[in-house]
């Protein structure tokens, strides 16, 4: 059982999807801090990030892209923060965005942070193409006290279907080819949790999005974009 | 036909101070000059002011050419002017020649009041702290607050910082370029093997070889060769000359054969012509004793605490003098004052001096970041 933004819904499991291991998943005070966010119009993404995101937080966006969502975080919640980015035309946006921006490979750890010098450290969209998962979950729990991460669910029913019919997905969150892929790592809702559970670390919000809309029903299989707000393990 | 990016023909000023300057080794200078220049317009506000701070042989002449000499070129003539990075249609752009240079400003070549004869041996020491105590003087003099930008590579780059660390409230944005918040070891010794190579020269005569009508033009020579060897990289010098041969076979002797060592023998000519070994030895020492984690135990972070400015810190990967982990150990102690940074590391196969290239990424990072610069 899954409690979600109060109300108790039992998981729907269909039969094709395989078992979620339960990781003391407590989803209670989804939204809690959430006020009006400034809607922007191609990124519902953001939106659902900024909803977790205290107004005036330090934040750490790793693999920050353009820097398009930290501008958005400043404007929405007037956070304070940096964004860690490898790519030569990105570090360039992130500077016309004016964002802060550290240009630096995530794979070799985060040794200039200091531990807890950060309220949340954001890896969106960018786990499934990391090397060193395992490291760099616990790089994000050490400079921070939350961490929160968004991947593409490789459990949606698209993914799976491309696979039943013997390809591997091509869709609108994963959008290369087998052969020019940066995702290594993809994993399903079930898989990331399974892997918190074993790895010490707190779940403590998660929100499934399908396009603009929230899925609450058979997010592991109607769900294209996992959200996940965890800590350490007490 | 005028290049339209050039800020044109420029002229160099200077301004005497006579206010006596306590210096950081403990000697005092009762007066001294500083000649500079400036390219773009003060704005009404007085807040569109950047100072570029020169690096070991650099001086005042940043951008632009002198009437009558139109290949002198400043040495930042392509990130310097309308159009450009550092857009003098926006800022009003100061270039200084630094005490103890020889290039205008008061040095161990001037002369002493008190003598009648150049200083030589009696100039004393300077520090990045001394010159950053003299650009302040500069700044009161044209009427500057705050500047909007202080910016500078390697030792001028260390400039920078020091001017967040000892007058924060006059200085918003700092370019840290190519830069290290202190020489190693091997970066003192490339240093220390430059001095000998200047005090052994029997020209010398301990500093006071303008007496003697002589200069140390063999050493001076050798230290601008050593240094120059520092500078590039060992791919670029590969790229450039590998093992090519001047007149195409072996001559089995020891003049001139490989063409790197007829361009190392041009640059120390070249340079010996142009700067003073007394100043020389300056620079080196301030770069050697620039270390501001000192007065806090050797905890950087320590000394950044008295830093408001934001800043761009930019390294270069085939920087070996001045190499990418030592700009990394800045912006660690910037991360731990939470101040505004942002960092880049820019792919360059042409060593530390790859801060002086164009290089259009590099160039549209420092653009892209002014661009952002509020005035």
């Amino acid at each position: 059982m899954i409690a979600v933004s109060g109300a108790t819904i039992t998981r729907i499991v269909p039969y094709f999807v395989r078992p979620m291991p339960v990781a003391n998943i407590d989803l209670t005070i989804m939204t809690a801090t959430a006020a009006p966010i400034p809607p922007i119009a191609s990124r519902p993404d953001f939106a659902a990030i900024a909803a977790w995101v205290q107004p005036g937080a330090r934040v750490l966006d790793l693999g920050c892209g353009d820097g398009s969502l930290l501008r958005y975080l400043r404007d929405a919640r007037n956070v304070r923060g940096y964004g860690v980015e490898i790519d030569d035309a990105n570090v360039l946006q992130c500077l016309n965005n004016g964002v802060n921006v550290i240009q630096s490979d995530l794979e070799s750890g985060l040794s200039g942070f200091e531990s807890g010098s950060f309220d949340y450290v954001i890896l969106s969209q960018t786990l499934q193409a990391m090397k060193h998962t395992e490291g760099i979950v616990r790089e994000m729990l050490r400079v921070s006290k939350e961490g929160i991460v968004s991947f593409p669910n490789f459990g949606y029913w698209k993914n799976r279907l491309q696979v039943v019919f013997g390809h591997m997905p091509v869709s609108e969150t994963l959008p290369y080819q087998w052969f020019d892929t940066p995702n290594i790592h993809l994993c399903t809702l079930g898989d990331f949790e399974a892997f918190c559970h074993q790895h010490g670390v707190h779940i403590l919000e998660r929100r499934v999005m399908n396009g603009d809309h929230p899925v609450s029903l058979a997010p592991n299989l109607l769900g294209m974009l996992a959200f996940y707000r965890f800590e350490r393990q007490q | 036909m005028q290049d339209p990016t050039s800020v044109g023909i420029v002229t160099p000023q200077s301004v005497r101070f006579d206010a006596p300057l306590h210096l950081k080794s403990g000697a005092v200078l009762d007066s001294y000059e500083l000649v500079y220049e400036t390219y773009g317009e003060l704005n009404a506000a007085k807040s569109n002011a950047i100072l570029v701070c020169h690096a070991l042989s650099g001086n005042h002449h940043v951008a632009g050419a002198y009437a009558d000499q139109p290949k002198s070129l400043g040495w930042w003539d392509n990130m310097i002017g309308p159009g450009k990075p550092i857009d003098t249609h926006k800022f009003f752009v100061i270039g200084v020649n630094n005490l103890g240079g020889c290039h205008g400003s008061t040095g161990p070549a001037s002369i002493n009041a008190k003598t009648g004869k150049p200083y030589g041996a009696d100039f004393p020491v300077v520090t990045v702290e001394d010159w950053v105590e003299t650009q302040v003087r500069l700044a009161d003099h044209l009427g500057i607050d705050c500047f909007a930008a202080i910016m500078g590579g390697s030792l001028g780059g260390m400039q920078a910082m020091r001017w967040t660390l000892d007058f924060p409230t006059r200085v918003k944005h700092a370019l840290v370029i190519a830069a290290a918040a202190k020489l190693t070891a091997q970066n003192i010794a490339f240093n220390d093997v430059a001095r000998q190579a200047i005090i052994t020269d029997q020209d010398f005569h301990g500093g006071d070889y303008y007496s003697h009508g002589v200069v140390p033009r063999r050493g001076l020579r050798l230290a601008r060769m050593l240094g120059h060897i520092t500078y590039l990289s060992d791919d670029s010098m590969a790229a450039k000359f590998g093992r090519e041969l001047r007149n195409g076979t072996y001559g089995f002797g020891f003049d001139v054969e490989f063409e790197i060592e007829s361009y190392l023998r041009y640059q120390g000519d070249k340079f010996a012509d142009q700067f003073d070994a007394n100043s020389y030895l300056l620079m080196t020492k301030a770069l050697d004793y620039f270390d501001p984690a000192h007065e806090h135990n050797g905890d950087l972070s320590a000394a950044f605490h008295a830093a408001t400015a934001d800043f761009l810190v930019v390294s270069f990967t085939s920087d070996w003098r001045f190499s990418p982990e030592r700009s990394r150990t800045i912006i660690k102690a910037l991360l731990d004052n939470e101040l505004n940074v942002s960092y880049a590391e820019i792919t360059s196969s042409h060593g530390h001096d790859s801060f002086l290239m164009e290089d259009r990424h590099y160039h549209q990072l420092v653009r892209a970041y002014m661009d952002n610069v509020v005035t």
